[in-house]
Parts: structure tokens; sequence; C-alpha cells
């Protein structure tokens, strides 16, 4: 087995079991904490498939800025109705089943699909690359992402003000 | 290594993230369903990106990652909100609507 083959599966292992944990985990807290385990991992993949940069956004924005703010909103939600942080699945049997339905879906999909077996050679400079594209190619959606997070910044404000 | 490995992986995480966003009860869990979900389509585009040699693929993750932070933002605003309203995060609970 070679080193990349090792390096995915094992990625792969601590991915999928920190994403059962996120959904299984009786204690919320702990469901985060293995959500940031998650995003972690899928940055670990994102650098096995040559794409540092967006490894570090991965890092920086997922597990920095998602992870701090669900903390935060666990601690104003959990510590005003003072409770454990306990909770439960609904309906196991049939989430299960559709979810179950979707990814047999998605696998009779993929595994019909004539997919490439071998990457082509890495490109020279793929940050050089992403900035290039960002700024030509796609520079509509990248200055309307600006405006939605305009929108998204007032929005959270609004809703998470003090009542007068 | 083929690009299949890559994209069940993926598509494992995304029903991973499905039932947790069919069977949790707490709003919160409910979003961490969510970020699984659109975890799992960030490893699909960047793989294929990877196999195809385009990095367009690469400026639509960083496009995803970006818009799930907003989305992260406003969805837990709207979750204090609703907690400050009805003193419970529970999904089960929300049923003004019901008839």
């Amino acid at each position: 087995m070679s080193l990349e083959a090792a390096a995915f599966w094992g990625l792969a292992l601590v991915l999928l079991a920190s994403g059962l944990a996120v959904v299984l985990s009786k204690n919320l807290f702990h469901s985060v904490l293995y959500l940031a385990l998650a995003l972690v991992a899928t940055a670990g993949l994102f650098l096995l498939l040559q794409a540092e940069f967006l490894a570090a956004v991965q890092i920086l924005l997922y597990a920095g800025g998602v992870i701090t703010i669900v903390v935060f909103a666990i601690v104003v939600t959990e510590r005003l109705v003072g409770e454990r942080l306990v909770q439960t699945n609904r309906g196991i049997v049939n989430g299960g089943l559709v979810s179950l339905a979707v990814l047999i879906a998605i696998i009779i999909f993929v595994t019909r699909a004539t997919l490439p077996q071998t990457p082509p050679p890495p490109p020279a400079d793929l940050t050089q690359a992403i900035g290039r594209d960002l700024l030509t190619r796609f520079v509509l959606p990248f200055e309307l992402l600006a405006v939605l997070f305009l929108a998204a910044l007032l929005g959270a404000l609004f809703f998470a003000r003090k009542e007068e | 290594m083929g690009l299949q490995p890559y994209l069940i992986l993926a598509a494992v995480l995304f029903c991973i993230g499905l039932f947790g966003v069919l069977t949790r009860r707490n709003a919160i869990g409910i979003l961490l369903g969510i970020e699984l979900m659109l975890n799992a389509v960030n490893v699909n585009l960047v793989a294929i990106a990877r196999y195809a040699a385009d990095p367009a693929g690469l400026v639509f993750t960083l496009f995803t990652i970006s818009i799930t932070v907003a989305e992260v933002a406003v969805g837990l605003a709207i979750v204090i909100l609703i907690f400050r309203v009805r003193r419970t995060v529970e999904a089960d609970h929300l049923n003004l609507l019901k008839g």
C-alpha cells in the first residue's frame, strides 16, 4: 500500500468515526468537539489532494470560526435552561432508512461512472491559480460574496440584539 | 489512487450528516449535521478539481466554505432568538404553525 493510500484510509477512518460521533453523541458539547475533529481531518484530505491553501482556509474558518460560534450558542442556550447538555435522537429507524437509501443511490451512481484512476501531474502553484481565477473568471461571485457577508452580518446582529 | 474512494467517502459522510439532520432534536444538533453535509460536498469538489486539473473546483470550495460560515452565524442567531421567545431549542417543540 502506498503512502498516499495509507494516509487516505487513516484520514477516512478518523473522518467517518468523528462524523458518527457528531450525530450520535448524547452530549451536545462533545458533538461540537467531534465536529472540530472531522473538520481537521477534512483539512488533512485537502492536503492529500495538494490544496494547501484550502486546508488552511478550512482550519481557520471552520475549525476556528464555526466551532467558536457554535460553542457560544450552546453556552447561551444551555446556561439559561439550566439543564444538562443531554440531547437525544428521534426516529432513528426512519432517518437511518432515508440516509441509507440516499447513500445506496449515490454509490450506485458513482460506481457506474467512469472515473480517472490516476491523478494528472499537479500544477505548479495552485494557490496562485486560485487567486488569479478568483479575480478574473469568478470576480462577480467574489464581489457578491462581500454583499452576502454584509447581509449576514446585519442579519445576525438584528436577530441577536437586545430586546427593547 | 483513483477518484472513486474520495467520492464514496464523501457520500458516506454526507449520509451521516443527513442522518443527523433527520434525527436530532436539538436545533444546534441539526445545524451540526448540516455542517457535516456541506463538508462532504467540499471533499467532493476538491477531489474532482484535483483529478480534472481545474482550479475552478477549488474556487467553488472557497465560496462554499465562506457561505457556510455566514449561514452558521445567521442560523445560530435565529436559534438564540427562538430560545429567547420560546425558552427551548428542541425542534419538536417549535410547532406554532401546526394546525
